[in-house]
């Protein structure tokens, strides 16, 4: 579990990032952390490992004060995955980049060589085993840097923009492998703009404003109001614009206004229409 | 006839101005190809999307459209290779970039300067252009791009989307017929991303500069374009009107992010609800088409 008290947090330039930040995230939750771009997002996630230590306030991790511990220890329990995969890669094979962590942890030499394998596969990055990482495209290196935290199974995964130039077959996947470490009861928070992949998820959203939490609930209630959208600089995804406009224009029908799934928006209008699904 | 000539006397209609026949490029030190037998042209004043899964060669295709390939990246290319009418093999990087601008994913590997307009005038600093020409060229650049205010900022200290916006005025300053962007709004949050695609438009429909849109995300970027290239492992696989494009079987089976509109429209046309024949590409095209068949249900 993690509990942010007060959470206060100041860059050494002056920028006051977080601004009395109170949240807990229970163990098997899936978070996703939105907002507009300096909203503080990337800043808050950095306390939860430790990485950041409070201005003012507290981040108490499975019961630890996060700022009272070192980053290695916390990590073993906390993976962070960063927006750019180039401040993490570093080593000469993508097989040696995922191995690395996994050594420094003390892991057996065959434990190491299993996890580095079944990370590869489950990524689809088999076939780059021996490739330096820099040859790999923007979206490849993404998924060497995820592979190499998941080698070592942490209990909460943090995610930082993990979509940013992935294609649809990769979101997808990646989707699903979410949803299956949720029910591992692993934790996961990912911070992200893409508004798509959120309603495809459909996690508990914590929506950021200059420092602070302006709403938290789940993803069909707060992706389907505009107004506070707006004030945190997103826009809603496609199937709940969909729908906020027809309301809009048709208040008559009652069409219902919280809907985000294709599926479920094909149900709504279908029941309208009087038909049923083929 | 040289394809400069050819080009110069084929006028400005319906031309291409980015075409290339059965081209393979392989980088340095691989086997494998990253774009293999592509044929495409790009018509002058079009918006075109190229899309496809990662590793399709996307990015690869467009760094042949500036002459990065093969100039800066060496490696082996073969087949045919015009921009701007120029032959893009035999052509110099500088040369080629007052044609054909390149506005990367990530602005931090773009600006440098210390300030602003310090940045958006390097390009042509570079091409010795007289001081007047240039005052006037980056102020117009600033303006079109709206960034004008935050001239004398140092382009490190602003947010995302203002620095892709000082890498989009830089790379317009220099006045190209062509501005190809690869997944420009990639970092940026959804409203701050959606104000660079409106500017991109502008610049395509005021200024009829041919836009090329490096995109996975079609839900945001399909309403602008007039023209789709999908691409999957190096080959162009479909090519065409996004509203066919999209329509086809292919699309959805390569896995490329068909817009949720599209779907919809897809979805209920299968359960027979009478829906028009024109696909949707966004929220509001769907909206008009869902509003006729309720108020005729």
């Amino acid at each position: 579990m993690i509990d942010a008290k007060g959470l206060y947090f100041t860059y050494p330039n002056g920028v006051e990032a977080l601004k009395g930040i109170s949240t807990i995230i229970r163990d098997g939750e899936f978070v996703a952390i939105m907002g507009q771009n300096g909203a503080g997002k990337t800043t808050l996630v950095k306390h939860f490992n430790g990485l950041l230590k409070p201005t003012k306030g507290q981040v108490i991790v499975d019961g630890v004060d996060a700022a009272k511990v070192s980053v290695a220890t916390l990590a073993r329990n906390v993976g962070f995955v960063f927006q750019n995969p180039d401040h993490q890669l570093f080593s000469e094979t993508v097989e040696q980049e995922i191995a690395f962590a996994l050594r420094n942890f003390g892991f057996k030499e065959d434990v190491i060589e299993n996890r580095v394998t079944w990370a590869l596969n489950l990524l689809g990055l088999t076939e780059y085993r021996k490739t330096s990482p820099f040859m790999l495209s923007g979206g490849e290196r993404k998924r060497v840097a995820l592979a190499s935290i998941l080698a070592w199974d942490p209990k909460t995964l943090i995610l930082d923009e993990p979509t940013i130039g992935q294609d649809y077959q990769q979101k997808e996947k990646l989707r699903q492998f979410i949803l299956q470490m949720k029910t591992q009861e692993r934790t996961i928070i990912m911070v992200t703009h893409d508004v798509e992949f959120v309603a495809e998820c459909n996690p508990r959203v914590l929506l950021m404003r200059e420092g602070k939490i302006i709403a938290d609930g789940e993803a069909k209630d707060i992706l389907t109001n505009p107004g506070i959208l707006n004030s945190a600089s997103i826009v809603p995804p496609q199937i709940a614009q969909i729908f906020l406009e027809l309301a809009d224009q048709m208040p008559s029908l009652k069409l219902p206004t919280t809907i985000i799934d294709l599926y479920e928006a094909r149900e709504a209008i279908l029941k309208i229409m009087g038909s049923r699904a083929e | 006839m040289s394809p400069e000539a050819a080009y110069n006397q084929a006028g400005k209609n319906g031309m291409a101005i980015i075409e290339t026949a059965n081209l393979t490029y392989t980088y340095p030190s691989v086997t494998k190809p990253s774009i293999n037998d592509v044929s495409i042209k790009i018509e002058k004043g079009e918006f075109t999307l190229i899309t496809g899964p990662s590793g399709c060669g996307k990015t690869t295709l467009c760094r042949c459209f500036n002459g990065l390939i093969p100039h800066f990246y060496q490696g082996e290319l073969k087949g045919k290779l015009i921009t701007a009418g120029q032959d893009v093999t035999k052509s110099l990087i500088y040369e080629l970039a007052k044609h054909v601008g390149l506005v990367f994913q990530n602005p931090e590997n773009q600006l440098f300067a210390l300030s602003v307009e310090k940045d958006v005038a390097f390009g042509l600093e570079n091409l010795g252009v007289p001081r007047d020409e240039m005052r006037k060229r980056v102020d117009e650049a600033m303006k079109l791009t709206g960034i004008y205010d935050l001239r004398e900022r140092p382009p490190h200290e602003l947010s995302g989307g203002q620095q892709q916006r000082v890498a989009i005025a830089s790379v317009l300053a220099m006045q190209p017929e062509v501005i190809i962007l690869d997944e420009p709004t990639s970092f940026l949050d959804p409203l701050s991303a959606k104000k660079i695609f409106e500017v991109i438009d502008s610049l395509n429909k005021s200024l009829s500069i041919t836009v090329v849109l490096v995109e996975h995300r079609l839900d945001l970027t399909a309403r602008y374009a007039n023209h789709i290239i999908v691409m999957d492992e190096g080959k162009v696989v479909l090519d065409g009107d996004p509203r066919e494009v999209l329509r086809s079987q292919e699309a959805a089976l390569i896995g490329i992010g068909v817009p949720k509109a599209t779907r919809l429209y897809q979805l209920l046309k299968k359960d027979k609800i009478n829906l028009n024949n024109t696909i949707p590409l966004s929220s509001e095209e769907m909206v008009v088409e869902l509003k006729e068949a309720f108020e005729h249900r």
